[in-house]
């Protein structure tokens, strides 16, 4: 299994939430201060940089008009880490495509950092979540087929060597494709794609690409995990699906002792609780598929909290809950080790965890505490019992039939 | 329903007399709406829903008001509708726009009940308000005189009710997103809808003001307008007396 350290390079330092009507979209920016914002940024760099040192790969992401994550345009971000680290492995989760208007721009990026990393680019794309739209001024209809037509056409532009190419398809058009500089690893960086739907997961399971899934907890993950493996077994691509190919994204804290750990934890808890967004940022027209907005407008009527606006989180206010439901892996070594082993048995295995160390008010000793303690204390076993080569979704062999 | 352009449409067609062609707002078309009787009782009322609307498909390169458009045009030769009156209330009436500047010859009179449709104010303002980016009952308030009339009580609606609500809202929004609740284009091309045009417009409308009606009116060369009391966006649910005496009246003249 490999850990990533996840950073949203959060501001933290806002009014208090019922004063603003969304920590997203709306929310002026005159409540960032630049040099407030550069003391931080200067922070979770050093903070990727002694995930690296302790052997913890790197990944971040991109959102935009929000406090809860200022790296709006993640391919700088990114350049920027590939010049300040050397070793790790630096995944982009990723490149929003579907509000992108200029996938081979995106092409051209990734391969840049590709190459200005000699090669330890690891290239995520995302649908983006709902209440990208709007900065984006993006269609929330149609983003599915948006997002998959760009990444095809991505990965055509990297993989092609022979001059220019030409592009006609429903969304995108160029005439002439050949980028500059190409990758360095071949033929292309690894993708990874994250995906909430079942029919996303087996389309991202059919192509082969990492899937990545954010705080879905135990029967979500499980859900998603099973659509990656039988897209992946109906496109021919054998029965064993290496864990490699599946990540999961959770809050993590390790400390070396349990009150220091529970106090992290809470901290952390601020990814969930912060994220004070209306519904009409949440649940923009069409995001959600027809079928997807009838259950909304069901639970709706039945008062339950279907449109609450991060209903995948369920809103857990408390350390304990988030435990018990598979968002949150957080106590001493030997408790998130048996934590982590328990959710990999309930999901059918995954290869890479995602680590949301960073939050809020965790301050960087504390932070950093986290990182090292699981890189020293869980890490190594968890390398060691899970390496990425083994197979996912065993009980699924053991329930099909013969074949 | 009738298939244009390979697309199924779901399609009403009632009532007897000179054919005036009704293109419904982004609630939907709903037949049984007072204002629909009122109008059939005096003339033939054909209104399609629009696709992606109602039951009608939505073709996947289909995206624009503007593709509507000419999907109607189709719909007039099919139905040997060689010249029609035609009323188009709000995204409908931007539909209806659209059809009058490509065959300005093809229809007799044109009512536009607060449509949208074109961009005349400035760039660092909307013309029209962003429904989308805002709370449910701030939406209510723009669109209803009396937003105690918007109140729909989910709970007593079929799967199938809620299907077409989902359905008209998210073609609403593939067709009015970018630009918002316009076409550049348009404003260039309405010189050419030489008919006599109505635009109705409710006094307490908040999506549609009457700054925007009058610019879009000044756009065609034989337009008036009129307000109509106690109505908010939809004048033709709020008030529908007023609304069919204004349109029965203007077409008759």
């Amino acid at each position: 299994m490999k850990a990533w350290h996840f950073s949203e390079t959060a501001y933290p330092y806002l009014p208090p939430a019922d004063e603003f009507e969304s920590i997203r979209v709306s929310l002026p920016n005159r409540n960032y201060d630049p040099q407030k914002g550069a003391a931080l940024y200067d922070r979770y760099i050093r903070e990727w940089q002694i995930a690296e040192e302790e052997g913890v790969e790197i990944m971040l992401n991109e959102h935009h008009q929000t406090a809860t994550c200022v790296d709006p345009a993640a391919p700088l971000m990114l350049a920027a880490l590939a010049r300040v680290t050397s070793k790790a492995r630096l995944l982009i989760l990723g490149n929003p495509i579907a509000n992108r208007r200029q996938p081979v721009r995106v092409a051209e990026e990734m391969a840049l950092i590709d190459v200005l990393s000699h090669g330890r680019l690891e290239a995520g794309f995302v649908r983006g979540v709902p209440y990208e739209v709007l900065p984006a001024n993006s269609n929330p209809v149609r983003m599915n087929e948006r997002h998959w037509e760009s990444l095809d056409l991505i990965v055509k532009a990297w993989t092609n060597h022979d001059g220019p190419f030409s592009h006609e398809g429903r969304f995108f058009n160029y005439r002439a494709v050949n980028i500059w500089p190409r990758p360095w690893q071949q033929p292309h960086p690894p993708v990874w794609v994250s995906t909430t739907s079942l029919s996303g997961s087996a389309r991202v399971g059919a192509h082969g690409y990492v899937q990545a899934i954010f705080l879905t907890g135990y029967d979500g993950t499980r859900a998603a995990f099973e659509a990656y493996r039988r897209g992946w077994r109906e496109a021919g691509r054998g029965r064993d699906v290496p864990i490699d190919r599946l990540a999961y994204a959770a809050l993590v804290y390790v400390a070396d002792n349990e009150s220091k750990a529970y106090a992290g934890a809470e901290k952390l808890l601020w990814y969930l609780t912060a994220n004070k967004v209306p519904l009409h940022f949440a649940a923009p027209p069409g995001y959600a598929g027809v079928a997807g907005s009838v259950a909304m407008m069901k639970a709706a009527a039945n008062r339950l909290s279907g449109l609450d606006q991060h209903e995948h989180f369920g809103r857990p206010t408390t350390v304990e809950s988030a435990k018990e439901r598979g968002l949150m892996f957080a106590g001493t070594p030997d408790q998130v080790y048996a934590q982590i082993k328990k959710f990999y048995d309930h999901v059918g295995g995954f290869g890479h965890l995602l680590i949301m160390g960073q939050a809020g008010f965790l301050e960087h000793d504390d932070t950093v505490h986290g990182i090292r303690t699981f890189a020293r204390e869980v890490y190594p076993r968890l390398k060691a019992e899970y390496p990425g080569t083994r197979l996912s979704g065993a009980f699924e062999g053991a329930a099909a039939p013969a074949e | 329903m009738i298939t244009l352009a390979g697309c199924a449409v779901e399609l009403f067609d009632t009532g007897e007399g000179d054919p005036l062609l009704l293109l419904h707002s982004g609630q939907g078309f709903v037949p049984d709406q007072p204002y629909v009787g009122m109008l059939s009782r005096r003339r033939r009322v054909v209104a399609p829903s629009h696709p992606g609307f109602g039951k009608s498909e939505l073709p996947d390169w289909l995206d624009t008001c503007d593709d509507i458009a000419h999907l109607y045009l189709e719909l007039m030769d099919r139905r040997g509708l060689a010249k029609v009156d035609l009323v188009g209330c709000s995204i409908g009436g931007w539909i209806a726009a659209e059809m009058a500047s490509k065959a300005p010859e093809r229809f007799r009179k044109l009512v536009l009940v607060a449509p949208v449709g074109v961009k005349t104010g400035p760039a660092d303002k909307l013309d029209i308000p962003d429904i989308f980016a805002m709370p449910q009952e701030k939406v209510s308030q723009l669109l209803f005189h009396d937003p105690a009339k918007a109140q729909v009580d989910l709970s007593k609606l079929s799967d199938e009710q809620l299907t077409i609500i989902a359905r008209n809202r998210e073609a609403l929004a593939l067709l009015a997103w970018e630009p918002w609740m316009h076409n550049p284009k348009l404003k260039h091309r309405l010189q050419r809808v030489a008919c006599p045009v109505l635009f109705l417009r409710g006094e307490s409308d908040g999506l549609v003001s009457a700054d925007y009606v009058a610019r879009y009116a000044a756009l065609m060369p034989d337009a008036r307008i009129e307000t109509v009391a106690r109505a908010g966006h939809a004048v033709q649910v709020e008030q529908p007396e007023a609304f069919a005496a204004s349109v029965l009246g203007f077409l008759d003249a």
